[in-house]
Parts: C-alpha cells; sequence; structure tokens
C-alpha cells in the first residue's frame, strides 16, 4: 500500500530576472572593493545562482568570480583560489562574503602589478529576483513525487535543491523536509540530505534524486 | 501565426509550461510596446515575433510606432548616435521638434495600458505625458559610454520611468531607477530561422547562385567597418593558402555613404578571386539567409564594435560552428571552444578556421553545442519567460 500524504508536494519553478548594480570592478582590488561593497543578494547571485546559469558543456568555474579571473583577467591561480569556495559550506552570505574578501586580498597582496581590463570586459556586479511559479499537478506520493521530478524545468531542482539550501542551510531542501514530514521517509529524506549539489548540473542532481527515488519504490519503501 | 503551443517542438522541456503559469499571473493585463517602426532588425523582429503570442497567452498585447518630420528623424538618429559614444551636433530647435512631435504622437496613440514598454530613443520622450500604469524603457544599444551632452538630455527622460531594461549590465548606465538585463532573442519558427526542407533549401541556393563544391565560410552582416568584412577577407586570404575555400559576405544593401564606401573597398578587394562572392540582400532576405547559414562550413561574425546582434545565434541554432569577434555581445552568444571561437585578429579568426578545416571532426560537435546553447539562451521562448517575470515582479 502506497503511502499518501495529506500535504501535497507542489513543484515550483523560476525565473531568474536580472538586475544590473551601479557596481563595476575592473581589476582585481576593484573586485575586492566591490565584493566588500555589494549587496547580499548580489554575492548570491554570484555564487549560489551560478548553478542556475552553468550548462553541463560549459567549463565549470563554481562561481563567477572565479570564472571572470580565469576567462578576462586571465589570472589562473586567483582564478583556482575563488573556485574551490564551496558557497554550500558557508551558514550565512556574511561569511561566504569574507572568505572571498580574504582570498582576494590576499592575492593582491602578493602581487605587484595588476591587469586592467576595459570597461566592457569588467565584472559588472548583479543581483536577482527570482520570480516562482507552481508547476504541474501536485503529488500526494513517492510515485506522484517521481513522475512530476522527472518532468518539471531544471529551473524547480535549482529552486528546491540550491536556493532552498541556500536560505534555509545545508543539507535542508524542500524534498528532503517533504519525504521526512509528509511521507515519514526518514532514511529516503537522510540519502537525499547527502546529495552534493555543488558543481553539478541541475540535471545531474535531478539523476541522482531520480535513483535515489526509484530505489525506495522497487524496495517498497513507500 | 505562430501560437505558444507551436513552440513546444524547440524549446527546452518545461519552458512553454514555466511561460504559461507565468501569463496566468499577469492574464487580461493591457501591455503597449511602442517602437520607431515595424521593419528591420532589432525590436521590431523580436516584437514582430512576441506581440502575438502575447496575445495568445491571454495578454492584451498592442504594437504603437511613433513618427514625424524629417528634422524628428534626423534627431532620433543623431541622439541615438550619439548616445552609442559617436560625436554628434544636435541643436536645441531639433530636441525641441523631437519632444514636441512625440507630444503630439502621445495625444494619436493608445498609450494606456498596465505595461508600456518604449524600445530605443524614438519614443522614449512620450513618458512626460504618461499618465498610468508602469512604465518601461527597453534599451537595445550599448549606451555605456554616450556623448555627455545626449545623456544630459536622455537621463532626465529615463528617470521618469520606472525601469530601464538593458541586454547587458555593461551596457547600462547610473540611473535613478532599476535597470534590468534581458538578452535579445531570436524566433526559432520565423523564416529567418525555421527548418528548411531539402527541396526548399536548394531552390533558395541555386537562386542565388551559391556552388556548394568547396568548404563555404560566411559573414551575414551590415556592410560597416563596425563588421570588418575587409578583415574577414584579409582572414580568408591566410586560410586560401592552405584550403581550397569559398567565401561569401552577404549584407542588406543600406544607402549611408559609410556603408557605400566599405562596400566599395570590398569588392575591390574581391576583384579577381572568383572563389568570393558579395551578396546584397533586401531587408525581407529572410528565407536567403536561412538557406545560406545551413549552407555554409563555418560561420563568422567578425565584428569589432559593441553590440547584441543575434548574427551568431541564428548560425548556432542552424548547427554551425561560429567564429565571433571579442565583443560583449558575442561572448554572451558565443562560448569560446565550446560552439566556435572568440577572435581578436585577422590572424586569430585565420588561425581558427584552419583548425577546423582540419578538424573536421569538431564541426558537428561544436555545432550540436552551439545549437543547446542557443536553445537554452537566445530563443524566443526565454525571451518571453524574462518579459512576462518582469511584468509578474513588476506586480507584485
Amino acid at each position: 500500500m502506497m503511502r499518501a500524504t495529506d500535504v501535497p508536494f507542489v513543484f515550483k519553478g523560476c525565473v531568474e530576472l536580472r538586475q544590473a548594480l551601479d557596481l563595476h570592478a575592473l581589476d582585481e582590488r576593484e573586485l575586492l572593493d566591490g565584493v566588500r561593497a555589494a549587496p547580499p543578494d548580489s554575492i548570491f547571485f554570484h555564487t549560489y545562482g551560478y548553478f542556475l546559469r552553468h550548462r553541463p558543456f560549459t567549463t565549470a568555474f563554481g562561481n563567477d568570480f572565479a570564472r571572470w579571473a580565469a576567462v578576462e583577467l586571465r589570472d589562473q591561480v586567483l582564478a583556482e583560489r575563488l573556485a574551490v569556495v564551496d558557497p554550500f559550506s558557508f551558514p550565512t552570505l556574511d561569511e561566504l562574503r569574507e572568505d572571498l574578501v580574504t582570498i582576494v586580498q590576499d592575492h593582491v597582496r602578493g602581487t605587484d602589478a595588476v591587469l586592467r581590463l576595459p570597461f566592457a570586459r569588467g565584472f559588472h556586479f548583479q543581483q536577482s529576483h527570482l520570480v516562482e511559479v507552481p508547476l504541474g499537478p501536485s503529488a500526494r506520493t513517492l510515485r506522484e513525487f517521481r513522475d512530476g521530478l522527472a518532468r518539471v524545468d531544471a529551473s524547480a531542482i535549482y529552486l528546491h535543491m540550491v536556493d532552498a539550501r541556500a536560505r534555509r542551510g545545508p543539507g535542508a531542501g524542500d524534498f528532503t523536509e517533504w519525504v521526512r514530514a509528509s511521507l515519514g521517509m526518514e532514511a529516503l529524506a537522510e540519502k537525499f540530505e547527502r546529495i552534493d549539489a555543488y558543481l553539478q548540473t541541475l540535471e545531474r542532481v535531478r539523476g541522482r534524486l531520480l535513483n535515489l527515488v526509484d530505489a525506495a519504490l522497487e524496495e517498497g519503501d513507500e | 501565426m505562430s501560437r505558444i503551443a507551436d513552440y513546444r517542438q524547440v524549446a527546452p522541456q518545461g519552458t512553454v509550461e514555466i511561460i504559461e503559469r507565468l501569463a496566468e499571473k499577469v492574464r487580461g493585463r493591457r501591455v503597449v510596446h511602442v517602437s520607431g517602426g515595424r521593419l528591420g532588425g532589432g525590436p521590431a523582429q523580436i516584437l514582430r515575433a512576441a506581440v502575438p503570442i502575447l496575445n495568445d497567452l491571454g495578454l492584451d498585447t498592442r504594437w504603437e510606432i511613433t513618427g514625424g518630420d524629417s528634422t524628428y528623424y534626423a534627431t532620433v538618429r543623431a541622439l541615438q548616435a550619439a548616445l552609442e559614444g559617436t560625436e554628434r551636433v544636435f541643436t536645441q530647435e531639433g530636441v525641441d521638434r523631437y519632444l514636441e512631435t512625440n507630444r503630439l504622437n502621445a495625444k494619436k496613440l493608445d498609450l494606456g495600458a498596465d505595461f508600456v514598454f518604449a524600445h530605443d530613443v524614438q519614443p522614449a520622450s512620450l513618458v512626460t505625458g504618461r499618465t498610468g500604469g508602469r512604465w518601461l524603457w527597453r534599451c537595445h544599444f550599448d549606451c555605456s559610454a554616450p556623448q555627455h551632452g545626449a545623456w544630459t538630455i536622455f537621463r532626465t527622460l529615463v528617470n521618469q520611468f520606472d525601469a530601464a531594461v538593458f541586454s547587458l549590465p555593461q551596457y547600462a548606465r547610473r540611473l535613478g531607477v532599476p535597470a534590468y538585463i534581458l538578452h535579445p532573442s531570436i524566433d526559432p519558427l520565423s523564416d529567418k530561422n525555421r527548418d528548411l526542407p531539402p527541396r526548399e533549401l536548394a531552390v533558395a541556393l541555386a537562386a542565388l547562385r551559391v556552388v556548394q563544391d568547396k568548404p563555404l565560410l560566411l559573414q551575414v552582416g551590415r556592410f560597416t567597418r563596425g563588421h570588418d568584412p575587409l578583415g574577414v577577407v584579409n582572414a580568408y586570404r591566410i586560410v586560401k593558402k592552405h584550403h581550397d575555400v569559398r567565401l561569401l559576405l552577404a549584407g542588406e544593401a543600406e544607402d549611408d555613404p559609410d556603408s557605400r564606401e566599405v562596400l566599395a573597398d570590398l569588392r575591390e578587394a574581391a576583384r579577381g578571386d572568383a572563389d568570393i562572392t558579395i551578396l546584397e540582400l533586401p531587408a525581407e532576405a529572410h528565407i536567403q539567409i536561412n538557406a545560406l547559414q545551413r549552407a555554409a562550413t563555418i560561420v563568422l561574425q567578425k565584428s569589432v564594435q559593441e553590440g547584441f546582434e543575434m548574427g551568431a545565434a541564428e548560425a548556432m541554432w542552424k548547427g554551425q560552428p561560429v567564429i565571433g569577434g571579442a565583443t560583449s555581445g558575442l561572448a554572451q552568444q558565443v562560448l569560446h571552444d565550446v560552439t566556435g571561437y572568440l577572435v581578436r585578429s585577422v590572424e586569430g579568426a585565420a588561425f581558427r578556421i584552419r583548425h577546423l578545416l582540419n578538424n573536421r571532426e569538431q564541426i558537428p560537435r561544436m555545432g550540436a553545442a552551439g545549437r543547446e546553447h542557443a536553445r537554452r539562451a537566445f530563443l524566443l521562448t526565454r525571451h518571453l519567460l524574462d518579459d512576462l517575470a518582469l511584468m509578474v515582479h513588476l506586480t507584485a
């Protein structure tokens, strides 16, 4: 007998509406100033938001700062140092910002001369507004959840797995909370928690979630 | 006329569903787009596709145009050029005529709507007579380094809107209103981009007298210094020492003296080389451009001037690798070493062409990556997502 819940899961997709800020960096020192001065939503956009925009066929840089250092500044050392910053390992955006500031500051202190770029190739700080929309039929059973998960736009994976974790803490996420609280499937919830969304494409995260759900369905653990 | 359901076959999975759900949130709202004309590329090309679909989605959407006398158009052209960074002289009389003509336009046009989008310079001063709704200035060009005097005039207009919308963050200016970022798009079902059956493709190419006996290098774009067609010829000459290829440069015939001069230089440079073809096409040669982009082996877009023209995305949608100039707009479209190459010189373009011709297996691989990149980032469906999200956000 498949477990059903009175609290259905409603999949939501999102569109990232970008907003330009009047904050630009044309060299590494200005990048340092910018990371210090940017609003928290901008730090979020250039780190967590990277995973919404990253595609499987492009080189992974981990965040927009590392990408700019590698592609425009051609500073591979700074790019590598910034690329390993895992935003999911910081409990707050302020702590994530502090880590980024420390990396750029230490790097600039050890550099004699910094390359200055033309404006068009600078780092242009942005922030975004996520506009959310409910998608498809809601799920009351694990089978219905599986069907919805396989079908929804990839932005739903970002919203429920990446954005939710960023806002509420590592390991959390809307999928985890629903299977635990509404379906009472603690073992599956723990497996969801262990999925590492860092440096994975949204489709790969979807694939790993589907594998775990399929295994639970096969074991009759629903 | 295209309907949103037609786009399910080309958009990424789930995209049309999000468009429909977003549209539900603003269904019944009145939307007016105002531009300087209904012909040509840029905003007109996007609006031709978007307006019917927004209506199909349940938004009451209209498209109005402004007009005036020769002084009005001359001032608009001068203002636009000055905002794009070219030094221009314009008189107070001309500016006054621009403002007064748009006051008259406002009386003739039905601008009562929940959202009014004014595209580029020509309709921008309509905002001075705004009565209700949200007003947005949609800037399709790079105005990051304008002539100071022009910006002083224009800034006071832009700050009367509720928001501005730019194609890239580096194209924006410091403003007193929010500046949103929306990339332009291509309509995958238009004559310029739809699939062409083999027979239709063959007929179009035969009519253009395109011979497909050798690899074909193609650049489609205006005959201006900014598009560097002479640089393309020089790159071709370097390649020609090693590969027997043809070069085809196709563009819209324009009346302005700069274009005529470039075209004359180009014809001189091509004189005596039967493998170089220069095609002047009318503005409505959409199927012809579609056919050329499909027939090409490698597409070039060797611009040296900032701008967000969509030739690279059009070629990528047809599965072609693109070698593009390293401008901001092309850097968004061409993913270096993935969907093509970004180059900064004639030699760089020649090197990348030779590399692809010597490693032919990379051509379809890059073409396939380019098509997927275009599908996700530059189709009309993505543009509709952004437009609707903006309206929902401003309504919230």
